[in-house]
């Protein structure tokens, strides 16, 4: 792989919550600062995440969800990533997250969690500081 | 009429040249003013100062009107809150429907109004809660409701004769309807009795919310079913709330809140026409609803623009002979965006704000927001808050003594006029695209949702828009807050209690109705009566849905970055 090659960031909708717009803002902060993003749409199982993170190979996942579901989900994804060998891919996540659920979330090996309020460039930052291309 | 005739016209013009030559110019020689140039978040330069030459071209009887007559830019009721308070309608639910009922119960006593009803994702999608979709949604952020028991026991012990119940409910509203009917009935109620209203607005689901199921042209025909079914049967309830406060939620500026708001209306009103119902016959029962959001005067005036913009839309291009038709009411929720995780407590003072400015512009009903939603569901205790608040603007601050107090504020009446010009812009593109509908299918007005979410976020970023406690004042917090967390157990005794119901029914019944909804659906009969029989055999929500997934397919939104 060359080195200057993009970072690859799949942003997922899991479970069924329709609020995008901060999927769609930190897809479009990230695309404008030159990496590449699918994007999934909504209601996504972990299953169906997993694969296109495989399928696309990419470097990072980004996790949305503001239904109260994230403690049934995220860790869901981890599972499959470790089952699928792909959990050297970089897991961060966002929405509405109790700031108590985040060590557990941390346990799983979600690396970070980006609440509301977060200014777009440290999403930007953190991604290029943790992925090595 | 004009407002000034022309010697004075003359006068105020020279007077103002004068003034902005004269002390304006030495002040701000001295002292610049704060910004270069000043405008609402929906881009709307404002000026220094308002006088009568800015609504010049304003006609007292044409543009404003009496309050409760046409165009209602006023309002909607002669006496508004002289008469009657709006109804005070927090939105809740969570956990199963005993949960549910009690913290409905709760509400009720602490002086709460009306109902306002929040169903979980697996039931705004039409999956029961033992679905694999349904996996840890069941219960989250609404009530989960299966078959008509659930249904049952959500509004155990309350007459539904004497409140007024509004149920956030899309896709399958007319599932959820036709079970709200089958538990009046066995209150000894008649469905002619019913005040509510069921949200049943698909096309902003495509667009800001997500929780659609079928195809337009499908969905379509379920909502002008209900259309027709409410208008021959239930007189009093609300068959729609076309909604903009999702399209807000999601990004759009207020501008874009009126006009794709209104241009959904526009295909709701054309489809129940164009499928043989009289203009009339409906249209008075159609609502709205809203988001109030943080600019306190563009906000009092987007609901007095929208108001008079639906007015004309109803008389001049649908032809609607009768004022009622014309007439927009609306319910209004604080905007749940603006909330900040940080220094949670000063969003009481958001909320408080806003809930004056959705008063000062005529709302129906409101729901303030709890000041811990930008961190999970509210406690018991941020919901009392945030009654409170409406309760204090209601009985202590005589905002509601008189009608529309901010009427005739040069600044106020000619924001109205600009929201409606930039609305009515955005309107006739859509019109000239096919409608809001193919607006949709071509993502246009997804763009330009997301493009304006965008440059808040990065306005935000930039510290140009300053948001207290995030970009400006911020400290260093430990996290003090209560949660307010869904029993995990909730979604287990859910799973078993729908799959009690499935072995208790006669089944027989159930597939009966079923088997008689799909032959409906395949056909041309209104579907109502048919889902209302498949409720009554306590058929679940899941299958209902399921026949109609059967015959109408399901869609997927195109999604657009």
């Amino acid at each position: 792989m060359s080195p200057s090659r993009k970072i690859r960031v799949l942003i997922a909708k899991p479970g069924l919550d329709g609020h995008d717009r901060g999927a769609k803002v930190v897809a479009r902060a990230l695309r404008d600062a030159g990496m590449e993003v699918i994007y999934t749409g909504l209601r996504q199982t972990p299953e169906m995440i997993v694969r296109a993170a495989i399928d696309e190979s990419v470097d990072v996942i980004g996790l949305s969800i503001l239904s109260g579901a994230h403690m049934a989900l995220f860790p869901r994804v981890m599972e499959l990533l470790r089952k699928e060998g792909a959990d050297d891919i970089l897991v961060i996540g966002g929405g509405i997250i109790p700031e108590d659920d985040i060590p557990e979330l941390k346990k799983h090996g979600i690396a970070e969690i980006f609440g509301p309020g977060t200014p777009l460039d440290e999403i930007v930052d953190y991604i290029r500081k943790h992925v090595k291309v | 009429m004009k407002m000034v005739d022309e010697e004075e016209r003359r006068e105020i013009q020279s007077a103002l040249e004068a003034w902005e030559k004269g002390p304006v110019a030495k002040t701000v020689s001295r002292f610049p003013e704060r910004r270069e140039a000043f405008a609402t978040p929906s881009g709307i330069t404002v000026k220094r100062l308002y006088t009568p030459l800015d609504v010049d071209s304003l006609k007292y009887n044409r543009d404003l009107g009496f309050p409760g007559a046409y165009p209602f830019t006023r309002g909607v009721q002669p006496t508004m809150y002289r008469g009657r308070l709006w109804t005070m309608r927090q939105y809740s639910g969570f956990a199963t429907a005993r949960e549910t009922n009690e913290r409905f119960r709760y509400l009720l006593e602490q002086g709460q109004t009306g109902l306002s009803v929040a169903f979980d994702l697996p039931t705004q999608i039409g999956y029961d809660s033992d679905h694999p979709m349904a996996r840890g949604e069941v219960g989250k952020v609404g009530v989960a409701i299966d078959s008509l028991a659930d249904m049952e026991v959500l509004f155990d012990s309350i007459p539904l004769d004497r409140v007024s119940t509004s149920m956030t409910i899309n896709a399958p509203a007319a599932v959820l309807l036709a079970m709200y009917i089958a538990v009046a009935e066995k209150q000894g109620v008649p469905m002619e009795k019913l005040r509510g209203t069921i949200q049943n607005d698909i096309l902003k689901e495509y667009v800001a919310r997500g929780t659609y199921i079928f195809p337009p042209q499908e969905s379509m025909r379920l909502i002008t079913d209900i259309f027709k079914f409410c208008s021959e049967k239930m007189p009093l309830w609300n068959t729609i709330s076309i909604s903009g406060y999702h399209i807000r939620e999601a990004g759009s500026t207020a501008v874009q809140e009126v006009a794709f708001t209104l241009a959904d209306g526009i295909a709701y009103v054309q489809a129940a026409i164009d499928a043989g119902l009289d203009v009339d016959k409906f249209a008075s029962r159609l609502s709205f609803f809203f988001g109030s959001h943080s600019n306190f005067f563009e906000e009092v005036a987007k609901f007095r623009a929208a108001r008079r913009l639906w007015a004309r839309i109803m008389r001049e291009r649908f032809g609607a002979r009768e004022d009622r038709s014309c007439r927009m009411r609306f319910h209004t929720q604080t905007a749940g965006c603006t909330l900040t995780a940080q220094q949670p407590e000063n969003n009481v003072v958001r909320v408080t704000l806003q809930a004056l400015q959705a008063v000062l512009g005529g709302t129906q009903s409101l729901h303030t927001n709890s000041r811990d939603e930008a961190l999970s569901l509210p406690t018991e205790e941020s919901v009392r808050i945030a009654l409170r608040t409406q309760q204090i603007i209601a009985f202590e601050t005589g905002v509601t003594d008189t009608v529309d107090p901010l009427a005739g504020s040069y600044f106020i009446e000619s924001l109205t006029d600009e929201i409606e010009r930039r609305a009515m812009e955005y309107i006739k593109k859509i019109d000239e695209m096919g409608g809001a509908p193919r607006a949709i299918e071509k993502g246009f007005i997804q763009r330009e949702i997301t493009q304006s979410a965008y440059e808040h976020q990065r306005l935000v970023d930039s510290g140009e828009r300053v948001v207290v406690g995030v970009n400006k004042f911020v400290i260093e917090e430990g996290h003090t807050f209560d949660y307010m967390r869904v029993d995990p157990e909730a979604e287990r005794r859910q799973i078993e209690r729908v799959r009690s119901v499935r072995a208790s029914r006669d089944q027989s019944a159930v597939d009966d109705a079923l088997a008689a909804l799909r032959a409906a659906a395949e056909g041309t009969d209104n579907l109502m009566p048919f889902i209302l029989d498949a409720v009554r055999a306590y058929a679940t929500l899941g299958e209902i849905c399921d026949v109609l997934r059967g015959v109408f397919g399901e869609y997927r939104a195109p999604d657009v970055l």
